[in-house]
C-alpha cells in the first residue's frame, strides 16, 4: 500500500512538473533571468504549489497521525545555520547554471536524453561527495 | 495558446505538485522533498516507497505528454562540463542545505518553516545571480 501511494504521489508530482514547464530548462532559466527578458509564468507554479500545501498541510496536521503510517516524519532541525545557507547557495548556483533542480532533472529522464542522465548521475555524485565531506569534519 | 492564458498550465501544474505533497503528508506522513527522497533511496534500507515515488516522477511526464499532447521541451544543450558542474553543485548543495525546491520551497513554505524560507530565498537569489552573471556579464 505504501509503495502504491508513493507511486501515485510521485506520478502526480511528475505530471505537475511536466505540464507546468519545470522540465523545460529554457523556461526555468528565463524565470531566473530577472534582469533580462524575465519569464514570469513559473511564478504560478510556485504560487499554486505553495498555496495548496499551505492550506492542505494545515488541515492534515490537525490529524493525530497519517492515514497509512504510525506517525508524521517531519524535519526536527529548526536552526538557520551555516550548512543550510551555504548548501542552499551552492544549490542555487547549480540550478542557475543549467536550469534543473532535483525533481525536474529526475522527471526529464522520461525524455530519454543523455543530458538528463548525466545531470542526475552528477547530482548523486555531488550528494555522495557531501556525505564524504561531512563525515570528515565530524 | 494566447498570451493571456500562459499561466494556466503552470498554475495547474503547481496545484498538482502541491496536491502530491499534501497527499504524501496526509497518507504516509512524509515530506515530498525530492533531493532527500533520492538520496535516502540509495543509502537507507526502507527504500521501496522512495523508489516507487521516483518511478512516478518519471512516469508522470510520460503520461502528461502522451495524453495531453504537450510538446516535449527542447534540450538544454550538451555542454557536458556545464551539466556535470551544475549537477554536482545541485547534489552537494541540496544535501548540505537539507533540501531543494520541493522540500524547502513547496513543503517547507507550506509548513511555515522559517528555516525553509531562508533556504528558499537563498537559492532563489543565487540562482538569479548566476543567470545574471552567465547571460549578462559573461555573454553579450
Amino acid at each position: 500500500m505504501t509503495q502504491l501511494i508513493a507511486l501515485i504521489c510521485g506520478t502526480l508530482f511528475g505530471i505537475g512538473l511536466a505540464i507546468s514547464g519545470m522540465t523545460d530548462t529554457h523556461k526555468v532559466l528565463g524565470f531566473l533571468d530577472l534582469f533580462g527578458t524575465w519569464d514570469p509564468t513559473l511564478v504560478f507554479v510556485m504560487g499554486g504549489a505553495v498555496v495548496t500545501t499551505f492550506v492542505g498541510f494545515h488541515i492534515v496536521q490537525k490529524q493525530a497521525r497519517p492515514a497509512f503510517a504510525s506517525s508524521f516524519s517531519l524535519p526536527v532541525n529548526k536552526n538557520i545555520d551555516r550548512p543550510l545557507l551555504i548548501g542552499a547557495a551552492l544549490f542555487g548556483i547549480g540550478w542557475g547554471l543549467y536550469g534543473y533542480c532535483p525533481g525536474p532533472a529526475i522527471s526529464s529522464l522520461a525524455y530519454l536524453r543523455p543530458e538528463s542522465l548525466v545531470f542526475v548521475l552528477a547530482m548523486v555524485t555531488g550528494m555522495w561527495l557531501e556525505k564524504l565531506c561531512s563525515e570528515r569534519t565530524i | 495558446m494566447s498570451l493571456s492564458f500562459d499561466f494556466v498550465w503552470p498554475l495547474t501544474g503547481g496545484v498538482l505538485i502541491g496536491l502530491a505533497a499534501v497527499l504524501m503528508l496526509w497518507l504516509l506522513g512524509r515530506i515530498a522533498g525530492i533531493s532527500g527522497i533520492l538520496w535516502t533511496s540509495i543509502v537507507e534500507t526502507d527504500r521501496h516507497w522512495r523508489l516507487a515515488f521516483i518511478g512516478g516522477l518519471i512516469l508522470g511526464p510520460v503520461l502528461a505528454h502522451f495524453f495531453l499532447k504537450l510538446p516535449i521541451p527542447e534540450s538544454g544543450g550538451q555542454n557536458w562540463l556545464l551539466i556535470i558542474v551544475a549537477g554536482l553543485l545541485v547534489g552537494f548543495g541540496t544535501r548540505l542545505g537539507s533540501g531543494c525546491t520541493s522540500g524547502h520551497g513547496v513543503c517547507g513554505l507550506g509548513r511555515r518553516s522559517p528555516r525553509s524560507l531562508s533556504a528558499t530565498l537563498t537559492f532563489m537569489a543565487t540562482g538569479i545571480l548566476t543567470v545574471f552573471i552567465v547571460r549578462h556579464l559573461l555573454t553579450n
